[in-house]
């Protein structure tokens, strides 16, 4: 079954290609899976061509994100006292750790052993699930991707698909596994009521809810989070403690600016006009503690970067994903991190750049993540800039190093680079076998093309300096 | 150093030029009929919008669906003694609750949301606990976009404050559409034609 692979995938360490390969050994189940990504590809373009200002909109979000990228301090300020003047209570952390424990000790002052947690990427990437189990402490995911997911033991394959490499005969198996449903029932509206009912359990017996954060505005010191499902409203509204985990760069300037990036957020990630629920927290309700933990994690450094820094515009839609023809094809547990596709392509290396240096180069650098991002983010030229940097910090295998500097010597020789094309005409039609073999990565699953009988040099030559 | 220093000292060094806020630009052109697109918008993420021209017609509507032997709270004082309003002491006794009918202030045409914050809700979980909900807006109340609403919700004071839009879903198994995820499975808007 896939799903015992993309289990083991996740665990051992190669590289975006080697899973990728192990991906695509389930023909059809890559077919299937790029087609129900292009589905919701599909539904974007849909739902952005409705609004006759999307372009103008994509151009605001992206201006107020670099206002809020290059006044970060002071947006900062401003939110946790307006946070603090509403009752709540603001933690910083500097690490993925230490945003860990923060919530932890938050946690156990509280004396709690189960809490409920809506999605939070940030959360994902400081990988608090099992730092928290580590100290006997469950986390209820409550999300349903996010919960089928969890029961399987797995990291989700796509931030706002949690599940989307799943079948749902796999998940009725699950079900019936964790849940105690019927074998054989894999109908989608029964599996969820079974969840439904499930989750609802675990709501109401938790005191204490964790929350992502998709927007906080520094004018009011309120954050908005953003579902489908009502799940991050249930977890909140029933606990007596409420945690919003968040990175620095959340941050936007006004209320208003909502009306922005609420317009963009689903209609580019799932193509809906709006998600089922928009929640504003502005303050506690009665009786209640409400904590917001700002996370940076390596986002301050990022800051500093001319080329890189634009990638913190992120709003997290996933649309760059389900265009991406890499990502669609080689899954998002390739990637090996909490954000996959292009975006976490160019996220990930950022903070860990030989652990990540292969995500750069799962790219065919096609430009259609830039095109669909709705903040503009330049995703497909940091992917180009990236490979730059990990080259010159050595992390590229050596066989590419050593491919790159022979090309770059021959196509620096222009004598050379002739010759060397008449040579390898002639090879490719003689000794086929020498370039169509498994060791040239060109090859698989394609065909070499038919071989030109002269080079372009002298096709131009022939036909155009004459006339 | 804290923490909090630390992360503020590393933003401040590294953040780049201040790069100015610029005026929100919309060129949405003025859409006509508000209360027709909010009715399209709103049946097309799987609400209803149910037009009525008094208080009376609501009760009436609501009865022919929903068993009146299951629990309705009611949050709307002009539709009377329709059920009792609870005393809201533990938001956990809202479980059973079949219907909950509660007035938003506006909807917005573009994507069939409603605006209602929480001192109309009697409890902030009675929107997301209930299995059936049911919103009263005025037809005039219905803005184009986001833009225009975010305009009327101004600087105004809230301690919570959601758009809810539609019924709670997933699609989360192969992309199938459910309706009723977690919270309410499904979502009623009237909209009152006279004041």
């Amino acid at each position: 079954m896939a799903t015992d692979t993309t289990i083991m995938n996740h665990t051992t360490t190669s590289d975006h290609a080697t899973l990728a390969d192990k991906f695509n050994l389930d023909e059809p189940r890559v077919d299937w899976h790029d087609k129900t990504l292009w589905f919701i590809r599909k539904k974007r373009d849909k739902a952005a061509a409705q609004v006759p200002d999307w372009e103008q909109l994509r151009e605001s979000a992206s201006q107020i994100k670099n206002n809020v990228l290059s006044n970060l301090h002071s947006y900062l300020l401003e939110f946790e006292k307006n946070a603090q003047k509403n009752g709540i209570t603001v933690h910083w952390a500097v690490t993925a750790k230490e945003h860990n424990q923060i919530v932890h000790s938050i946690i156990q002052e509280k004396g709690i052993a189960q809490v409920v947690k809506s999605k939070s990427m940030l959360t994902e990437e400081c990988h608090l699930n099992e730092y928290l189990l580590a100290q006997g402490i469950e986390v209820i995911d409550t999300d349903l991707g996010e919960r089928i997911v969890q029961l399987a033991g797995e990291p989700p394959s796509h931030i706002v698909l949690p599940c989307i490499h799943w079948k749902k005969e796999e998940i009725g198996e699950l079900f019936s596994r964790h849940l105690g449903t019927p074998e054989g029932n894999s109908d989608p509206q029964f599996l969820t009521t079974a969840a439904r009912i499930h989750l609802r359990q675990h709501f109401l017996s938790s005191r204490l809810a964790i929350t992502g954060v998709n927007f906080a505005v520094a004018e009011t010191g309120e954050i908005v989070v953003c579902t489908n499902e009502g799940n991050a409203d249930l977890g909140v509204q029933l606990a007596d403690v409420h945690i919003a985990c968040m990175g620095i760069e959340k941050i936007i300037p006004q209320r208003k600016h909502l009306g922005i990036f609420l317009r963009l957020l689903a209609r580019s990630a799932t193509g809906q006009p709006i998600t089922t629920y928009s929640s504003h927290f502005q303050r506690p309700r009665k009786g209640q503690e409400m904590h917001i933990v700002l996370v940076d994690n390596g986002r301050s450094e990022r800051l500093a970067s001319n080329d890189f820094r634009n990638a913190l515009k992120c709003i997290r839609c996933g649309a760059c994903m389900n265009t991406c023809p890499v990502y669609r094809r080689s899954g998002g547990h390739s990637y090996r991190y909490a954000i996959a596709g292009p975006i976490g392509a160019i996220l990930a290396p950022g903070l860990d750049m030989e652990k990540h240096a292969d995500l750069p180069f799962a790219s065919t650098l096609c430009g259609s993540c830039s095109h669909v991002c709705p903040v503009k983010i330049d995703i497909h030229d940091q992917l180009y800039k990236w490979r730059q940097v990990l080259v010159k910090n050595g992390h590229v295998s050596g066989t590419k190093k050593v491919g790159m500097k022979g090309l770059a010597f021959i196509l620096s020789h222009p004598g050379l680079y002739s010759r060397a094309g008449a040579v390898g005409r002639w090879l490719m039609k003689h000794v086929p076998g020498l370039i169509n073999n498994k060791f040239n990565p060109w090859y698989k699953q394609r065909e070499m093309p038919d071989v030109p009988k002269q080079s372009f040099t002298k096709w131009y030559q022939q036909n155009r300096i004459s006339k | 150093m804290s923490s909090r220093e630390r992360i503020l000292e590393a933003v401040k060094k590294n953040q780049p030029n201040g790069l100015p806020l610029l005026p929100i630009a919309s060129a949405s052109p003025a859409a006509t009929d508000l209360a027709q697109k909010f009715i399209r918008a709103l049946g097309n993420i799987g609400g209803t919008a149910i037009e009525v021209e008094s208080w009376d017609e609501i009760p009436l509507y609501l009865a022919d669906r929903f068993s009146a032997k299951t629990r309705w709270v009611n949050m709307i004082p002009e539709l009377g003694n329709m059920s009792t309003a609870d005393a809201f002491e533990d938001p956990h006794v809202l479980e059973n609750v079949t219907l909950s009918i509660l007035k938003g202030h506006f909807g917005v045409a573009e994507n069939g949301a409603v605006w209602i914050t929480d001192e109309r809700m009697g409890d902030r979980a009675l929107p997301f606990i209930c299995e059936h909900l049911a919103l009263v807006i005025h037809s005039d109340d219905i803005f184009n976009t986001l833009h225009e609403a975010y305009e009327h919700i101004g600087a105004s004071p809230y301690s919570f404050g959601t758009f809810i839009a539609g019924p709670s879903k997933t699609a989360d198994i192969e992309q199938s559409l459910v309706l009723g995820a977690h919270g309410p499975k499904s979502m009623t808007v009237f909209l009152q034609r006279k004041r």
